[in-house]
């Protein structure tokens, strides 16, 4: 399908613009895969959140630290004799797991009544502590990512008695005549 | 009607690219990427799941899932930033110390 065709090409681009573009395709198509599945509520999510927010705040991160091709490095012997098979023989046990025990059990194809108002009644009721708590913890992300992408400059304080922050107050100063 | 193992399989095949991509790149950018596409596969199985079952519950817990993506990209983001305006690169073989 298009989505692992899309993760694919995610591992063999060495720019990380090409791998940013295929990784939208693998947000694109799981959510087609998410309105198949009748879920037209998480289709709409990931569209808005991933597709819109996460590979924007992608894009533009990729674009301020201009970021080159990537070199290879090669990898080890010890990993690449012990590493390839046992890969192998683990995907292969998963496979035959899930095609052994895969009998009847079909999904219908928009099985599920996901309409945006029965996921608000158990958000909302059922699910209402771990909703506000994650309201918390994104206030926390903001803020750490505020503090942290901001420049060391601007957080530290001008103490008068530490030399090494004299330069930081004339530095800031210029900002203060204005 | 789709089987369930389908779905399951796809789910899979993501994870395990989002494994091998964490593995092998060596862009801190691109090993954030493949972090997502982890988060993205299991969010799949989630919601094959949901439907499987008939229940709701999946659905809203691929939304904190999400939730979680998102404050993570964001402050990992800040992190990378951070990381490449002290030592001028993206490569992670190059940011062995956790202080200059």
């Amino acid at each position: 399908m298009i989505c692992v065709a899309g993760a694919v090409n995610l591992l063999v681009q060495s720019h990380p613009i090409n791998s940013a573009l295929s990784l939208i395709v693998v947000m694109a198509s799981l959510a087609v895969e998410y309105l198949l599945l009748g879920a037209e509520f998480v289709a709409a999510v990931q569209v808005i959140v991933y597709a819109g927010a996460i590979m924007v705040l992608f894009v533009i991160t990729i674009m301020l630290l201009n970021a080159g091709k990537e070199e290879r490095s090669k990898g080890s012997r010890v990993a690449i004799l012990l590493g390839v098979p046992g890969a192998a023989i683990g995907g292969v046990l998963v496979a035959w797991t899930l095609l052994h025990r895969a009998n009847a059990e079909t999904v219908a194809i928009g099985a599920l009544p996901g309409d945006p108002k029965a996921i608000a009644r158990l958000l909302f009721h059922d699910f209402l502590l771990p909703f506000e708590v994650t309201s918390v913890l994104i206030l926390i992300a903001i803020m750490g990512a505020v503090v942290l992408a901001s420049r060391p400059e601007a957080i530290a304080r001008p103490h008068p008695s530490t030399p090494a922050l004299e330069e930081t107050r004339e530095l800031v100063a210029p900002g203060k005549e204005r | 009607m789709v089987p369930l193992s389908c779905y399951l399989m796809l789910s899979g095949i993501l994870f395990v690219c989002g494994v091998l991509g964490f593995l092998i790149k060596r862009n801190i950018i691109t090993i954030f990427m493949s972090i997502e596409v982890m988060l993205n596969g299991v969010n799949l199985s989630f919601v094959a799941f949901a439907a499987h079952w008939h229940s709701l519950s999946g659905q809203v817990f691929v939304f904190f899932v999400m939730v979680v993506a998102a404050a993570e990209a964001a402050v990992g983001l800040a992190i990378i930033i951070a990381v490449y305006r002290t030592r001028e690169t993206l490569n992670v073989d190059q940011v062995n110390l956790l202080k200059l």
